[in-house]
């Protein structure tokens, strides 16, 4: 057939390469319409397609007997027993963040929440895990400021509350902040709703906003390099009042009969929500433009059909159920509009009044996308950055033990996230049994009955930079450890892909490497992956972020009134539980202390994790330990100090054992870190218990010292009062 | 007893009202439509916090003007207990039931912490019972908490015993350290000059259960009940 010219420039715009047009243009046995073209663009971005993760995306275990609904729906589900499910995914909107910080995070909040009550469950849980740049460079502040305002200014005005997170900063995300958010919701399980159109002639409804020009190519801007420079109208506006009164609507929308389906209209707007919902029913849907209610005259099909205004949402209904949808919509003075209906040709057809602007079938866009396998090269740099050996680095002398400890404490990765956590609403919803700061992870009750879910995201991308597969494992390990801490049993992930561009071969092979090892560490923790997002081509300049597969996770508690903070009380004995020897390579240390990244990061015997884990929660189930730590970022001393300053309570240490073990070096006892290693605090009565337990798991457990009095007290090293401590903790963020 | 808490487009609070009543204090309660007319039925009413309409112009600004706020009205007029927490002390003030505005938090930054505050008066029906000096235990979450009322007002509020909650250390110590929004006086909470119409910043009803922090809120709920049964009774 003919071709037309289709320029570089347009295709450019829709972010296809030439040959891509050509297999649009192959697959339609004709070229594609303006209109069809915006879709194609949007459609087959990796935002919506995942033409480049989703042969990997293939190697996470995704089953298991508590999951309800494994990845492809809105949002994961899996069981948590009295007939409930836990809902819940993480979500991107990095792009967005790096051009307006408080709207791109506002607005990403509102994506992931609708994502959760499109599922036809009520959002119980908010979390977010941020990466910036340095804060002394004042773009980077900028960015830090908005992205935490717009995240409380959204989350607060809905009323959910904000309960766990995770924000780390490295130069390498100066000018490509992460802003990844996670909802938690629960639903009953027969109310589980999906977005697959079912019934021919069901009506489609578009409820909630008017649909205005903001956002256009928000999809393929998400999947560009140098966000900053290509696109500023892009960004939406976010109105959490709206959502308010969208996620009610929704909600007592459920109980009307004949819905059948929902689907929320995120990236790409109408087209990805249209074609999703018919692509998975195996159907058509027809809408007419006209039909959709906006914001501003004079917008173009193409327009309407890629603006990506938020607040929306898109019913399937059947039509004796219209006027009771119409009633729940009136009282919430929303409206709702029939824009079409769903078919039996398996098209997606758009009209605009008479004209027929698009007419394809709907799995052109979603089964058809193309997906690319690329082979992976590791970056020679980074692998001499791993290769490269840390013993020249000057040991550390007792006397600096101290002096190293505050400073460590007032690193940016460590030190306190209390006035940002401040800025978020965490009590609303009157469920929150551990709040932030009080422990790994924060635990929620479920009203009604006796449990509760713990939730935590979390990833070092240190890890993940030194060596992707061991660091994707780590990333995953290192959260379920979090979730046991707080006595939960870790569930299941979600997980949100952030790395540099895929078509260079070194960003290629981070991300290959790490899914593979994030899968490896899933099926060993049995914690399947139910849901996630991929966010490609963060790079700024010509650097990549450092990669960092950001894992959010579930957990349950049976009892919730058992879960446990890390406040360490007066009078009991510290146990280390796990790994005794630690590494440098990869840690926060080297990189404070020396400003280097590099070397191995710690090793992970996932069977000893596992046991770690296990030894821990049944401590707490039989009330046996107060409370739990993991050790991470900053190692042992950082973690049995941020234990004393949650409580409130000295110690005296005796860490001999383990500097013996660590060749004697005092920077490998104290800060390196391990995986697989948890700090217990127990009734001195209770220690031999504890012991033998361990011992019967095989895992090793030393008496690492004694809650007392109001200094840390180190032997061989000095004291410091804890108030000290809290001081230099305090003080990291600066304002 | 029976409670009502009125739900305005954007109240989110309006849940932890309802299950503070029904689990905390296991007393009937129903929530009330914005758009009614009436209150009928209701012995004592709540109004929730979170964002009525947004808060987009100013905090309760709009929601005085819902159909509802007329029934409120003439409940308080006609000596009903009413208590405003957080966007319902904003609602209040705006209605012209309590006197004095709030302002944006003195540090400009949303505020969600637990704080203290001291009892200051037991004349009111939400707090009859609390010994004044009493210090509770209470959860905030707000923007735009900075309770201001001009000096002179001020006297007026202390001559007329109109001040029911102020910010305070644990010991119930007073200072700028321990106010949480750089509120006139300490001030966390307030009454009418009858004393029925009650409002605090601090959330009472996010604290009833020890398990999610704290259970003190109960007090001034629970006041209210025996406050109500002694009315009826007399």
């Amino acid at each position: 057939m003919t071709k037309v010219t289709v320029t570089d420039e347009t295709l450019r715009e829709v972010a296809l390469t030439r040959a891509e047009y050509e297999q649009v243009v192959e697959l339609l046995g004709r070229q594609p319409s303006p209109v069809e073209l915006g879709m194609f663009g949007a459609m087959w971005s990796e935002h919506c397609g995942y033409k480049n993760s989703r042969p990997l995306l293939k190697h996470f275990p995704t089953t298991g007997p508590r999951v309800l609904q494994g990845p492809g729906e809105n949002a994961g589900a899996v069981d948590i027993g009295h007939g409930l499910a836990a809902v819940f995914k993480i979500e991107s909107h990095n792009h967005p963040s790096a051009v307006e910080p408080y709207e791109g995070a506002a607005t990403g909040v509102g994506g992931i929440v609708r994502d959760i009550f499109t599922m036809g469950a009520r959002p119980i849980a908010l979390l977010n895990s941020l990466r910036f740049g340095p804060l002394h460079i004042p773009r980077n502040r900028y960015l830090f400021n908005g992205v935490v305002g717009g995240i409380g200014g959204y989350g607060n005005c809905l009323g959910i509350p904000t309960v766990a997170g995770d924000i780390l900063f490295d130069e390498k995300y100066s000018g490509n902040p992460l802003v990844n958010a996670m909802c938690v919701g629960i639903v009953r399980h027969e109310q589980l709703m999906s977005a697959t159109a079912t019934g021919v002639g069901n009506l489609v409804v578009l409820v909630g906003a008017d649909t205005g020009r903001d956002g256009i190519h928000g999809a393929t801007f998400a999947s560009v390099e140098n966000p900053e420079e290509s696109h500023r109208g892009v960004v939406q506006v976010g109105n959490p009042f709206l959502e308010k009164l969208l996620l009610e609507a929704c909600l007592e929308a459920l109980d009307v009969n004949g819905v059948v389906a929902m689907q929320d209209l995120g990236a790409a707007g109408l087209t990805s929500s249209i074609v999703e919902c018919a692509s998975k029913g195996g159907l058509g849907i027809e809408i007419d433009v006209q039909q959709v209610a906006r914001r501003e005259r004079g917008m173009t099909a193409y327009e309407v059909m890629l603006s990506e205004s938020q607040e929306r949402m898109l019913i399937i209904v059947r039509e004796d159920g219209l006027p009771a949808l119409r009633d729940v919509f009136d009282r919430w003075d929303l409206h709702a509009d029939v824009i079409g209906r769903v078919t039996d040709d398996g098209h997606v057809r758009i009209l605009d009044g008479e004209t027929v602007e698009v007419d394809v079938p709907a799995t052109h866009f979603t089964d058809d996308c193309p997906t690319y396998i690329r082979h992976g090269v590791e970056s020679r740099k980074i692998i001499e950055a791993r290769e490269r050996s840390l013993d020249g680095f000057a040991a550390l002398d007792a006397d600096d033990v101290i002096p190293t400890l505050l400073s460590m404490l007032a690193s940016p990765n460590i030190c306190s996230r209390e006035s940002v956590v401040r800025t978020y609403d965490h009590t609303i919803m009157s469920n929150t049994v551990i709040e932030p700061l009080q422990g790994d992870a924060a635990v929620v009750r479920i009203k009604g009955t006796p449990s509760g879910l713990a939730v935590k995201t979390d990833c070092n991308p240190r890890y993940v930079y030194l060596d992707p597969f061991l660091g994707g494992q780590h990333a995953v390990a290192e959260v379920a450890r979090n979730i046991s801490c707080t006595g939960a049993t870790p569930l299941a992930l979600t997980n949100c892909l952030n790395f540099g561009s895929p078509e260079k071969p070194e960003g290629y092979f981070q991300l290959e490497q790490a899914i593979r090892g994030m899968a490896a560490a899933a099926a060993a923790l049995d914690t399947p992956v139910v849901s996630g997002n991929v966010s490609l081509y963060n790079e700024s300049g010509d650097e990549a972020i450092l990669p960092t597969p950001t894992v959010g996770m579930v957990g349950l508690l049976e009892d919730v009134s058992l879960a446990i903070g890390m406040a360490a009380p007066l009078g009991t004995t510290l146990l280390l539980l796990g790994e005794p020897v630690a590494t440098l390579g990869a840690s926060e240390y080297l990189a404070h202390i020396h400003d280097t990244v590099a070397g191995h990061p710690p090793k992970l015997d996932l069977a000893l994790e596992r046991n770690v884990q296990t030894v821990v929660r049944e401590g707490i189930a039989s009330g046996l330990v107060h409370a739990a730590h993991d050790t991470s970022e900053g190692g042992l001393l950082v973690a049995i100090a941020e234990m004393l300053i949650a409580g409130g309570q000295g110690a005296t240490l005796d860490l001999s054992e383990i500097e013996t073990r660590s060749a004697n070096r005092l920077d490998r006892a104290m800060f390196g870190e391990a995986a697989s290693r948890i700090v217990v605090a127990v009734d001195a009565e209770n220690v031999a218990q504890v012991q033998q337990r361990a011992n019967d798991s095989d895992v090793p457990v030393a008496v690492i010292g004694t809650v007392a009095g109001d200094s840390l007290r180190i032997a061989g090293c000095g004291n410091v009062p804890v108030v000290e401590l809290r001081i230099a903790w305090e003080s990291g963020l600066g304002s | 007893m029976k409670f009502g808490v009125v739900v305005f487009p954007g109240s989110n609070g309006d849940h932890d009202a309802l299950k503070a009543v029904e689990l905390g204090l296991q007393e009937e309660v129903v929530p009330i439509w914005h758009k009614d007319t009436s209150v009928a039925g209701c012995d004592a009413l709540l109004i929730p916090g979170g964002f009525s309409y947004g808060d987009y112009l100013r905090a309760g600004a709009i929601a005085r003007f819902s159909p509802i706020v007329d029934a409120i009205t003439s409940f308080a007029n006609d000596g009903g207990p009413v208590l405003g927490i957080c966007n319902g002390f904003q609602v209040l003030t705006e209605a012209g039931l309590l006197p004095g505005a709030l302002l944006k938090n003195a540090g400009l930054s949303f505020s969600s912490t637990w704080v203290h505050v001291r009892t200051e008066t037991d004349r009111t029906p939400f707090t009859v019972g609390i010994d004044p000096g009493t210090v509770l235990r209470l959860p905030i979450a707000h923007g735009q908490g900075r309770y201001f009322i001009a000096p002179d007002d001020l006297a007026t509020l202390e001559a007329n015993d109109q001040i029911v909650f102020r910010y305070t250390d644990s010991k119930g110590h007073e200072d700028d350290a321990h106010n949480p929004n750089g509120s006139v006086a300490h001030i966390a909470g307030i009454c009418n000059q009858r004393g029925n119409v009650v409002a605090l910043m601090p959330h009472p009803e996010r604290a009833y259960d020890a398990l999610i922090g704290g259970d003190e809120g109960l007090q001034i709920l629970r006041a209210v009940v025996h406050a109500g049964l002694s009315a009826v009774s007399a």
